[in-house]
């Protein structure tokens, strides 16, 4: 139908480098992000969030955990009432027990309160940011973007580091609490490979 | 409702039955002079083993050492990282760990089907098989092992279960010799784990 047109083809390997490049500088915007200097901590008001961090999770897996410490340097009390995340629908506070070996978990009905001057742990076993209906699984050595809502101070959004599945700190890493180098280690990504 | 709040307690009640029973047992030292007594109720599921399913009994179980955890695929701690170190503690058993059987049994089968389970169990030791079933089948092994599983509602019509979180250790003649805790430290697990084994 139509001849050969030599501007054509240049405009075609043109929007073809195009495209070839994109992925590439995507990811270099994405690592500078990764890198920057107040991953896992942020402050919004009177309140200074940090140590947080987020757990890889399983393949298939709707819901995930994240725990971090609010501290209150102002002089009113201040609530956690809920979040936002692009990878999961919805964003709650809960909190978690185990009494006599029973696991329990509800959500933190009216938020989370932070008393002023106080400092409040989010961690395994207590209260966590849970979030439910996960599109992706975070995965171990990146971050996630997250927002935390207050009742008075707002909203914030700050990136959060992912460590290992059965981690029980973000240092644990793989919840690898001594120099037993095991299988789970250091891999740091597809866990089930090195497997046996 | 009522009948309900009458159902929950009779769970109470088993489930303070069911602990005073592990904390009875728990504390045998050197070897155990104690009565073996069966522990468990026969029951049917399906068995989900490296990649593929099929159907089982409580007589599959039988015969060699086996740990049972209760749990859910939507749970952010618990599960995960009971799943995580159970596959240290295989790791940690070394040679031994062919002797054991693990298990992972899903207290909610309307979400956990042998498909999710599958993919959710590749992230851990190949060995950690998973069970699950009809509800009917579920609920009969939840009441077998005195395992507390509980709905609790949350907005949308999601839902979240309260559950049981210590690992049961049977032994191969279908007794129960102890568990391990949440959160109990690895290597007191695997010298547990040891005890079962005979290793």
């Amino acid at each position: 139908m139509s001849k050969f047109s030599p501007l054509r083809s240049i405009g075609c390997a043109l929007l073809l480098s195009a495209f070839v490049a994109t992925p590439a500088f995507a990811d270099s915007a994405h690592t500078k992000t990764e890198h920057f200097a107040s991953t896992g901590m942020a402050r919004v008001g009177d309140l200074v969030i940090s140590s947080a961090w987020t757990r890889q999770t399983p393949p298939g897996a709707k819901v995930g955990g994240a725990y971090f410490t609010i501290t209150n340097e102002g002089d009113s009390a201040d609530r956690l009432i809920g979040g936002e995340a692009a990878f999961a629908k919805r964003v709650e506070i809960h909190e978690m027990s185990v009494t006599d070996g029973v696991m329990r978990m509800q959500p933190v009905e009216g938020g989370l309160e932070i008393k002023p001057g106080e400092t409040v742990e989010l961690k395994p076993g207590g209260y966590h940011v849970m979030f439910m209906g996960l599109s992706e699984n975070p995965k171990k050595g990146g971050n996630v973007n997250v927002t935390l809502r207050f009742e008075e101070a707002g909203e914030t959004s700050f990136l959060i580091p992912v460590a290992g599945i059965g981690a029980t700190s973000l240092e644990g890493h793989d919840g690898d609490h001594g120099d037993d180098h095991s299988k789970m280690d250091h891999s740091g990504h597809d866990m089930k490979k090195d497997d046996q | 409702m009522k009948a309900l709040r009458y159902a929950l307690w009779g769970l109470v009640v088993l489930v303070a039955g069911a602990l005073a029973y592990t904390t009875f047992m728990t504390p045998s030292q050197g070897p155990s002079t104690q009565l073996a007594e069966a522990y468990g109720a026969p029951f049917t599921a399906t068995l989900v083993a490296e990649g593929r399913q099929r159907p089982m009994s409580r007589q599959d179980m039988l015969g060699r050492p086996h740990v049972m955890f209760f749990g859910f695929t939507h749970c952010p701690d618990v599960c995960p990282t009971t799943l995580f170190e159970a596959s240290r503690w295989l790791a940690g058993l070394g040679a031994d760990a062919d002797g054991l059987d693990v298990y992972f049994i899903t207290i909610d089968p309307e979400r956990d089907d042998a498909e999710m389970l599958s993919d959710y169990l590749s992230a851990f030791d190949p060995r950690i098989k998973a069970v699950t079933g009809s509800q009917e089948e579920i609920a009969t092994l939840v009441k077998g092992w005195n395992v507390y599983a509980k709905k609790v509602l949350l907005e949308d019509g999601d839902y979240t279960m309260d559950h049981t979180a210590s690992t049961f250790l049977m032994r191969g003649d279908g007794s129960l010799q102890g568990t391990i805790a949440y959160q109990e430290n690895s290597e007191t697990a695997i010298a547990k784990l040891r005890r079962l084994l005979g290793t």
